[in-house]
């Protein structure tokens, strides 16, 4: 050990503080060469969205969609970016919360300059990254192979997107407040990513499940999402539907964050 | 005097549990202060809150003028810590650990210069699941430092370490402090304290026993010669015992153990006597206090002060 530590002069002026963005980036970083690392979280967040999406092709093919104005591309399409959101963020993001948390590895983050919500965010950076990314690639690629046409209200497509993107991170370290162990946190994305498959109408459209139950699920956390989407394909979102699929996404959203605050823990429980 | 740390009156209190029950200190700039106590003595509950991890349930706490929770901006990058169990994601190297700890640290350190600090530059491409407890004690020393702080807050630094990293990390301390850094580290090695602590605190079940400087608390206490008479010797053939500065005696199984403040007069005295009438004292023992004595006695002496 060599001993030519030089301490800072004892000044207020500090040197150039680092910002939240610096710091986000550092995080991001790191965790992207742990994803680099990890093949199983690698596979579930590369290749699932992909594989998926085409077996979900057989699916499609066999519904009956006549009377509901969709048609095989724009079930799909939104479908498989909604999967590329899904396996990417939000299964991907509360492993590596709960895994960071049991590992000690936030309580030690927290000792520092960084804030809470940058840890958070930091740590979600490549997953969202990775997921966008895919999304465009699902988006050409699906178009392609299905000649599928490009969407009517692009921006809808991105507000959609961005919209799931902030609902599935928070909804990720929401899960994590109640996942105790790496090895539950394989089990408990299922619930919510289950509702949202079969209500939200990730597989199937909504508008094939009966009116009743239609008629709630239209309320729940990822359909807004969908609707965006699907409507930037179709072009046929009405003005009053935009706004209230952007109300009810922004409420489930803000409700989760004020969980997030409420339960997630920092550490391990004892 | 720069006052660095300030606590008054500091409480904290989990759900059915006084961790800390009401303790004030004050350390100076460049001053370094030691945390003594057994396990849940509450070392570890006043660092946190000296941190500004947690929020006391009563009093203040004041870390370079400012409220360590509430001005935690206008503090954190100002001070480094380690925590007792903190945690780096096992697949990242030394070196990525450490790069990802600088992007989150104003003014940081280069990499290479915090490793070699301490003693890791060789180890730097190897990842942290593959460290030994010894090497990661290390590495969070390293992130402690990066941000070349005012402040270092060090929660039993060397638990873990081999004897050799543990004299090369109280060098790294020493020469921390010789730079102007304040440092509070806790401990349960006695020998730590009284290698590097300036002052130290004696902590007992969330209050603070008894501080001072190390030389003080451990002059508190008496120093100490045992042996044992030939079988037919008594204790009564020696001279008046309180003449000689001795200060308590109790004779256990043979052994005489004789207390005294003036261990050289006592000693003295004593052995021109048994030189004098030809007596061997076996199993002679002659000893100042030491910390780790002053210790034991605070920490019984209080267990009999609770339990009356």
């Amino acid at each position: 050990m060599t001993t030519t530590a030089s301490a800072r002069p004892v000044t207020t002026a500090g040197p150039v503080r680092r910002g939240p963005a610096a710091r986000m980036a550092a995080l991001g970083r790191a965790e992207l060469t742990l994803l680099l690392r990890s093949r199983a979280a690698l596979f579930t967040a590369v290749a699932l969205p992909t594989l998926m999406a085409f077996s979900m092709r057989s699916l499609v093919k066999g519904l009956d969609l006549a009377g509901t104005g969709l048609s095989m591309a724009t079930v799909l399409l939104p479908g498989a970016l909604a999967m590329a959101l899904f396996f990417s963020i939000y299964t991907n993001l509360v492993g590596v919360y709960v895994t960071r948390r049991e590992s000690l590895v936030l309580k030690r983050l927290r000792t520092g300059e960084v804030r809470d919500w940058e840890i958070l965010a930091g740590g979600a950076l490549p997953a969202v990254v990775l997921a966008l990314v895919q999304c465009v690639l699902l988006a050409v690629g699906l178009t392609a192979v299905l000649d599928a046409p490009a969407p009517k209200a692009p921006h809808l497509v991105v507000v959609g997107l961005l919209a799931g993107v902030a609902l599935l991170v928070i909804g990720a370290a929401l899960t994590a407040a109640f996942t105790r162990t790496a090895e539950s946190a394989q089990l408990t994305f299922l619930p919510f990513m289950m509702v949202s498959m079969v209500g939200s109408g990730l597989f199937l459209p909504r508008e094939v499940l009966p009116d009743a139950v239609a008629g709630i699920s239209a309320w729940l956390p990822f359909s807004p999402v969908m609707d965006l989407v699907r409507g930037g394909w179709t072009g046929d979102l009405g003005g009053m539907d935009q706004a209230r699929a952007l109300l009810v996404a922004l409420v489930w959203t803000a409700a989760a964050a004020a969980g997030v605050r409420q339960w997630f823990r920092w550490g391990p429980r004892h | 005097m720069d006052t660095v740390i300030e606590t008054v009156g500091l409480k904290r209190s989990y759900r059915d549990f006084d961790a800390v029950r009401g303790i004030d200190f004050t350390v100076a700039r460049g001053e370094l202060f030691a945390l003594l106590g057994t396990n849940g003595a509450g070392k570890t509950s006043t660092l946190e809150l000296l941190e500004g991890q947690a929020v006391p349930t009563g009093g203040t706490v004041q870390v370079l003028g400012r409220d360590p929770f509430r001005d935690r901006a206008a503090v954190r990058h100002r001070i480094g810590v380690m925590l007792q169990e903190g945690g780096f994601p096992p697949e990242l190297t030394i070196l990525e650990t450490v790069r990802m700890w600088a992007g989150c640290t104003s003014g940081a350190r280069p990499a290479d210069e915090a490793l070699a600090l301490t003693g890791l530059s060789d180890r730097r491409k190897v990842r942290v699941k593959q460290l030994s407890g010894g090497e990661r004690r290390r590495l969070d020393l390293a992130l402690a430092l990066l941000g070349r702080p005012e402040v270092l807050f060090l929660d039993e630094p060397t638990t873990g370490l081999d004897a050799q990293s543990r004299r090369d990390t109280w060098d790294l301390i020493r020469e921390l402090k010789l730079q102007g850094t304040t440092v509070l580290l806790t401990t349960h090695y006695l020998e730590e304290a009284e290698q590097l602590a300036d002052r130290l605190a004696i902590m007992h079940k969330g209050l603070i026993a008894t501080t001072g400087r190390v030389a003080d608390v451990v002059a508190e206490r008496p120093s100490r010669i045992t042996f044992q008479l030939p079988p037919d010797r008594f204790l009564g053939e020696l001279p008046p015992l309180a003449p000689m500065g001795v200060t308590r005696h109790t004779t256990e199984n043979g052994t005489v153990l004789l207390e005294t403040r003036e261990l050289q007069r006592t000693a003295t005295e004593l052995l021109t006597w048994a030189h004098r009438t030809g007596v061997t004292l076996h199993a002679l023992d002659v000893r100042s206090a030491s910390l780790e004595e002053a210790f034991m006695e605070i920490a019984k002496g209080l267990d009999n002060e609770e339990s009356r």
